[in-house]
Order: structure tokens, then sequence, then C-alpha cells
């Protein structure tokens, strides 16, 4: 059904006046052409679509519109603030976190979430919290090295 | 030289503006061998072209697919030429711009390509030296290159940037000629592992993938399959799907698609298709498939034979023979493939997820009755290839699509699309029947392998006596060869055949060390002559801590190694696994991988190839093999198909073996190759128990451990 819905997208206030059961996620890289969330599996089991609302992953694939509505969504793109990466990005670089990169936003997307709930996780906490993205490049053991580099800088900074 | 240059080529400098032009020409022999065919029509493609800006333009058919070598190519541009890395844009991929390529595979990009790379980018080093020594009046030899500047040596302040030199001039260079490349002693940015120059898009969500184009007006596609390989369709009605608001069905021949303006509406239009299918009889399962293999292939052909295969079996103290089986492999790349298509002014432009662009172009030009020079296709960033991307019929149905239609149209497959149209890793045997002397060295060695291919089939050691035999090709081609002996698609995939045949061959020597009582590290290198590898063994083995065993394990702990040349690379890796002994799961605890890849150009690049490649593997060895009913796919989803999670993956630890005298070597799959039999090894060593299929599916094992007797 077609109503005005609003919400927070990086931000910026946005009103739609579409479909509000269409999923989030072709929403995102259709009609607000933000393309760095990722289409993998339509299926919500992969991750590579993963963007936060109010803090909590959620994957936008299988997301109707709807389910955002008031809700602050986060993706990728609005992951630095003032011009600057964020230390999950930063530390994703240092670490040689991503190869090809499909899976990135999504593990970075989770990783947030992870990190605003948790802000000491341990490795096992991350490796259980991480298991549903899927990445096919092998980067897995520096994706789990830079959240551990993340959360500890996040705490000195604290 | 321009005067005498055909029209196309003289458009094809125009385009590319002023400045110091490097063109491919009659040059180094690597590349020589590999464009052969192509050098005459398409010689004109630039390597590199030094703009009036100072900014160097890297041209290059070599795409990136996370392998990292958009930033490896730069780097060895900008060592050869003098430029910081900064000063370089990549390219990459664009069949109007670039160089022709056969493709990205084979882990050739730095091996082959980089020579020739290198010696276009010392080319204009010394074009742009020659021309300063005329602009600053002092001889070539009192000329330093640095920084994308040249200065006289001893006097920095009279010196000219190559932004200066390239004014005003347009000037064409012919790599022709052996080049004299730069010292290894004095590499500054070859050898180094600087931040990936795709690294801050790839974090912010700005990088580009082929789905990720947006043209005005484009329509999203979405393709209706069969349920099946081998199935005809019987009927088709449109009604509902046309009803629909602004959805287009597009039917011509094969060709069935529903477009619309958004994605999810097109998909919904492709559901409300109604279709019927004629399936053929489905016998073939993974369980089946290798008597069906065994049954519908050619007689194995000899490849190599070396001594008397024959009398050595009479000889031999100990006789082993072992057959080794491996299922079908998806690719799985987190990207599905996808490709947009715009058609205007008879130019048709494929923006395209493929490893083999040029290709891509001539099949979309032959599947529309184009003129090669009538379609350019475009190749963004890539999420994973693996081989799996050599492929392109997205590209081409992209293509058709445009075309009919006169609008942009992106098709990205779904995820059941990219499983069904997948080229699959094939199912394969292997037998082996070796041997050895009463010295305990291997005497004999006699190898046949069916469907994968004989690539993994070289031994590192030197049995005196070989024969090597092999049927089926891996890559079959529709019409010229017998027909397929497999249910659907194959092709490469990552270590194409070399992941069966180091499986294989390298448990075959386990099996001979365990059954001789020696120390598996302990038997390969007394049968190894080769210091090379010799060399990278005992690296592996020193920061691994091998301990020498020769009796399996009770409680279900041990280590494994296995070794190999792949792509020119000398691999040693070894692992430590847990056997779950209750369920037949397998946990791995840590890897370590050596290799000798030759000179390096990124080290943590290299590294990270290493990792990725052997985590890949733990999918093959441990839980991927594809579901299937003759010509059905059954996995279509992550959900049954198991690729490696965060859980599975352990420490790996990749260690670089310096040889920096040797060209660069292959880096994108040697690891990979070794990871079937190292696994195997080890959990040979924590249980017993020897398996001879992958993947080690728990229940697998668990059967093989209660035939044992171990529960």
């Amino acid at each position: 059904m077609k109503n005005p819905m609003h919400f927070q997208l990086n931000g910026q206030a946005v009103t739609l006046d579409i479909d509000d059961e269409r999923p989030l996620l072709g929403v995102l890289r259709g009609e607000l052409g933000l393309t760095g969330t990722k289409y993998g599996c339509g299926a919500a089991l992969c991750g590579a679509c993963t963007v936060t609302a109010d803090g909590q992953a959620v994957r936008a694939c299988k997301t109707p519109l709807r389910n955002v509505a008031g809700k602050s969504v986060v993706t990728v793109e609005g992951l630095m603030h003032k011009g600057k990466l964020s230390a999950l990005q930063q530390a994703f670089i240092d670490f040689g976190a991503f190869q090809c990169g499909y899976c990135t936003s999504g593990m970075l997307m989770s990783a947030t979430e992870l990190l605003h709930n948790t802000p000491h996780p341990t490795r096992a906490v991350i490796v259980g919290h991480m298991e549903r993205n899927l990445c096919r490049c092998g980067a897995h053991q520096r994706i789990v090295m830079a959240i551990e580099a993340a959360a500890l800088q996040r705490r000195q900074l604290a | 030289m321009s005067a005498r240059l055909p029209l196309e080529r003289r458009r094809f400098l125009q385009l590319l503006g002023g400045g110091i032009v490097v063109l491919v020409g009659l040059g180094p022999d690597a590349l020589q061998a590999e464009e052969a065919a192509h050098l005459v029509p398409e010689d004109f493609n630039a390597f590199l072209v030094v703009g009036e800006n100072g900014r160097v333009t890297l041209l290059s058919g070599k795409v990136e697919m996370g392998q990292g070598v958009m930033t490896s190519q730069a780097q060895m541009l900008a060592e050869e030429l003098g430029v910081a890395l900064s000063a370089i844009d990549v390219v990459l991929g664009d069949t109007d711009r670039c160089p022709w390529d056969m493709g990205t595979y084979g882990s050739l990009t730095t091996s082959t390509f980089g020579p020739a790379l290198r010696a276009a980018g010392a080319r204009a080093r010394s074009t742009l030296v020659s021309l300063a020594a005329g602009r600053l009046g002092v001889p070539e030899a009192q000329l330093l290159v640095h920084n994308g500047v040249v200065s006289v040596r001893g006097v920095p302040e009279k010196s000219i940037s190559f932004g200066a030199l390239s004014q005003g001039a347009r000037m064409v260079r012919v790599v022709d000629q052996p080049a004299v490349l730069r010292a290894v002693a004095t590499f500054q940015i070859i050898g180094t592992s600087p931040v990936r120059l795709d690294a801050i898009e790839k974090v912010t969500g700005a990088a580009k993938y082929a789905a990720d184009i947006r043209r005005p007006g484009m329509l999203y596609a979405h393709l209706l399959r069969p349920p099946m390989h081998g199935a005809t369709r019987t009927s088709l009605d449109v009604a509902s799907a046309e009803r629909l608001p602004g959805v287009t069905v597009v039917h011509e021949d094969d060709l069935v698609a529903v477009l619309h303006a958004d994605d999810e509406s097109a998909a919904l239009g492709l559901a409300a298709l109604r279709a019927t299918w004629a399936l053929p009889d489905a016998t073939l399962d993974p369980d089946n498939i290798f008597e069906h293999l065994l049954a519908t292939s050619p007689e194995p052909r000899e490849v190599t034979r070396l001594g008397d295969p024959m009398a050595a079996h009479k000889l031999a103290v100990r006789l082993f023979e072992t057959t080794f089986h491996k299922g079908y492999v998806a690719h799985a790349a987190l990207e599905p493939h996808a490709a947009l298509a715009e058609f205007s002014r008879g130019r048709m432009t494929v923006w395209a997820s493929t490893q083999t662009p040029f290709p891509t172009r001539d099949g979309i030009a032959k599947a529309l009755g184009l003129p090669i020079s009538a379609v350019r296709v475009i190749t963004p960033l890539i999420g994973g290839g693996f081989g799996g991307k050599s492929a392109f019929g997205q590209a081409i149905e992209a293509a058709r699509l445009a075309r009919i239609t006169g609008k942009p149209v992106q098709v990205a497959w779904s995820r059941a699309d990219e499983f069904y149209n997948d080229t699959f890793d094939p199912a394969a045997l292997v037998t082996i029947a070796s041997g050895v002397d009463p010295a305990g060295l291997v005497s004999l060695w006699d190898y046949s392998v069916i469907a994968a291919g004989t690539r993994g089939t070289t031994l590192p050691y030197a049995p005196p006596n070989l024969r090597i035999r092999s049927s089926g090709k891996l890559f079959e081609t529709a019409g010229t060869e017998a027909p397929s002996v497999h249910p659907f698609a194959v092709g490469a995939w990552r270590g194409p055949g070399a992941n069966m045949n180091v499986f294989a061959a390298e448990s075959q020597i386990d099996i001979m060390a365990a059954a001789l009582g020696i120390d598996a590290l302990e038997f390969r290198l007394r049968n190894l002559t080769d210091a090379r590898m010799r060399r990278v063994l005992q690296t592996a083995a020193s920061t691994f801590g091998w301990k020498a065993s020769t009796t399996p394990a009770a409680g279900g702990r041990g280590c494994g190694v296995a070794c190999c040349i792949d792509a020119g690379t000398y691999v040693a890796t070894m692992a430590e696994v847990q056997v779950d002994l209750s369920s037949g799961r397998v946990h791995v605890l840590r890897i370590v991988c050596a290799e000798d890849l030759g000179l390096v150009i990124n080290p943590e690049g290299a590294r990270m190839q290493i990792e990725g490649g052997l985590t890949m593997g733990l999918g093959y060895v441990l839980s991927e093999e594809l579901r299937f009913h003759g010509g059905e796919i059954l996995d279509r989803n992550f959900d049954s198909y198991e690729i490696p999670r965060f859980s599975v993956v352990p420490r790996i630890e990749a260690v670089l073996v310096h040889n920096d005298t040797l060209a660069p070597q292959g880096g994108g799959e040697p690891a990979i190759t070794t990871t079937g039999a190292v696994i195997a090894n080890a959990v040979y060593a924590a249980t017993g128990v020897r398996m001879l299929r992958l993947p080690m599916l728990p229940a697998r094992l668990k059967q093989a451990m209660l035939a044992q007797g171990i529960h």
C-alpha cells in the first residue's frame, strides 16, 4: 500500500511515497541511490545487505520498508563521521580485512552493531556475532583482528 | 611516425589526448605467447599514458576481483617508471582503452603480464630521460629519476617533471625490445605493502560493482530459467505478468525476461509467468556420479611416461593402489554475475562483472551479430571470481535485452540463478598405483585422472618410473569434442584440477609413508632432490613446530603436511586438526603455509592470497559438495550450500620464503590446492582413518571411523 513514510537515513530525514512492503534493499539501491549495501542471497543468509536500524543490524533484503518507519537507518555510506573513517573502517584497512570488498559493507555494519552493544567483545563473541556474515575470499581472520583492534581503540578513546 | 598509422590507431591516439603513450608492441616473449593471435589487429592499445598534468594512467586488461592486482600492477609500473604510487590512475578491463588480454585467471597477472607492464614502464622512463637530457642540456647518464622528476645528479635544483616533459608532446613509443628493468636492490615500491588503491572505496560503500551502475531510463530484468538443465519449454503464458503495471515481457527464442524500472517489481513479474516444461530423465546424483564418469569418460590417454612403469610394477617391494573421489563444487562468489548493457547509435556498451573482458566483448558481438568494434565492455570492481566469472552469460543476456527494448538493461543474477548457471568444479576420480624400492624411495608413480585434467599432476618428487594418464579435458567445448560427461556445465575453479590432483597425490605419499613407518615430513624430504621444495618444506616445519610421528594418535588430534608446485610457486602446508570422534566433525586448529613465489611484488597481498585460498579450500574439503538430481541443481542458496564461516576458520600463518632472484610466480591459486591433502593427512594422524573422498562430511568420517572400530 502507498502512504508517505518517514525515516532517518544516515542522519538525513527521508520521506518516501512508495509501496512500503518493498524490501529496504531495493529502495536503498534504487530510489535512494545508495549502492554500498549489496545483494548476495536475497534470503537473509549471507549478510551482504546488513544495515542498522536504531543501532540494530537488519538484513535489508528481507526487511520491508515499513519496518524502518520512524527509525534511524545507517548504511555503510553513513559510517564516516565529519569526513573521517570510523575506527572500524580504518581497522579494516589496516588489517587488510577485505579482498573483493563485496561482503565488506555488511561486515562493517554487523561489526558496528556488535561494538555498539558489546564494547569489550572476546574473540569468541566476535566470531559468534559474525557467523552469519559470509565472505568467500577468506578474509575472516583479518576481519576478526580488525574488530578487536577497533574495540581496543574505542576503549582507549573512551 | 603517426602519419603511417592506420586510421583506427590515429583515432585511438586522439582519444588518449596528448602526452607520452607507450604501446603494446612485439615485446616480451611471455606477452607475445599470450597474445600471439591478437597482436596484429589490436596492437594499438596502450599500456600507459604519461599525461600533460604529470599523472600516469595505467591501462590493463587484468581486472580486480579482490586479489589485489589493481595495487600490484600500479606498484610494478610506479617502480619501473619512477613515480610515486599516488601518481598512478588505474583503468582495468575497459576493452576500448586497455591492451587486449585473454582474461584474469591462472595466477598469471604478476608472472605473465607483469614483465610486459614493467617493460612498458621502463620504456617510458627511458623516453622521458632522453627528453629531459635534451631539455636540460646534459647527457642522459647524468640524470636521475625520482617521484616523477628527472634531475641532474648532484644538482637537484636542475630538474624537470614528467608532466612538463609531456606537455605538448604527442609521442608514441612501442615496447619492441627487451627493456632494462630496475635491479631488485634498488626497489622502493616493489616488495612493499602499501594501502590498497581500492581500500577507501571498499570500506565506504563507494566501490562500484556491475550491479551498482546506473543509467538514465534503465530497466531491471529477471529471466525465466528452466527447472533443470536439459529441460525444454512446452508452454508459456505471459498474460498475468504483462497485466502488472510497468512490466515489459520480452520473449525471443530461448530468452524470456520480465523487465521493470525497479528490481523487485521485475522479480514479481517473473514469478507471475506461467511455463510448463518437458523434463529429461534424471538419474545422476552426488553418489552415483563416479560410476557414471567411469562408464562414460573416454579411455585415459597417456600424457607423460618416464622409465618403464610396467616393469616397475613388478619390481616394487611394496605396491600401493588407491582411488580418490571429489564432488562438484560451486564458485559461490558473494557477488552474483551482473551486467548493465546500453545500446546507442549502433554501439553496445556493457558494464559486466567478468574475468574475461575481451572474450566477453567478442562473445557479445558474436551472439548479437555485431562487429567487435561496435562492442565495448567495461569492467567495474568484481566481487570475487575464482574462475566462475570467466563465463559471461549475463552480459549476453543484458546486451540482447538492451537491443530489443532500446533501453539500458541490468541483468543481475539471483543467487538461485547463480547456482543454476554456474560452471562447477567437476566431480573427478584419480587412481594411483605407486611403489617403493628396497631403500624406501618412490620407484613407481602410475597415475590416472578422470575429469579433472592434468594441472597438479607434476610431482615435486622424481620417481624413475612414471606414467600420467588423463581422461576428459577440464574445459569441454560444445560441438568440437565428445558430449559432456557432466549433467551441467563445468569449468575452471581456483586451481582448476589441481585441487583434486594434489589431494590425491599428496594423500598417496602419506599413505606410503605411514605404511613404511616413516614420518610424513621425513618421507617427503627423503624423496625430494629439488632444493627449492626442501627449503619451503623445512620453513613450514620450523614455523609450525612439526614433530615427527609414525603412528596415528588415539585422541582425535593430529597434524598433516602436503606440498606441491603450482603456477611456478612452491607450496608447503601443515595443519593441526581435532576430530570430534562422536560426530565426525573436523575442527581445524591451525594452518601454516610456506610459499616460494619468486620475487614478491606485494608481500601482504601475497599472504592474503594464501590465507584466502586455504580458507576457501576448507569448503571443498569439509562441507561443499553440490547436491543435484540429474540436471536439477538442488542447492540454490547458502542455507544448504555451506561455505566456510567464521567459526570454521583457524589461525592461518602464511610465510613467504624469499627468492628475489627468481621472477615473480603465481600467487592466487597455489595454496588452495594443498588444502585437501593437508587436512586428510591430519585427519589420518588424528584418527588412523584415511579419507579418500572430498568433502569429508561429518557423516562420512563418522561412518569411516565406525568401520574401523573408532567411536
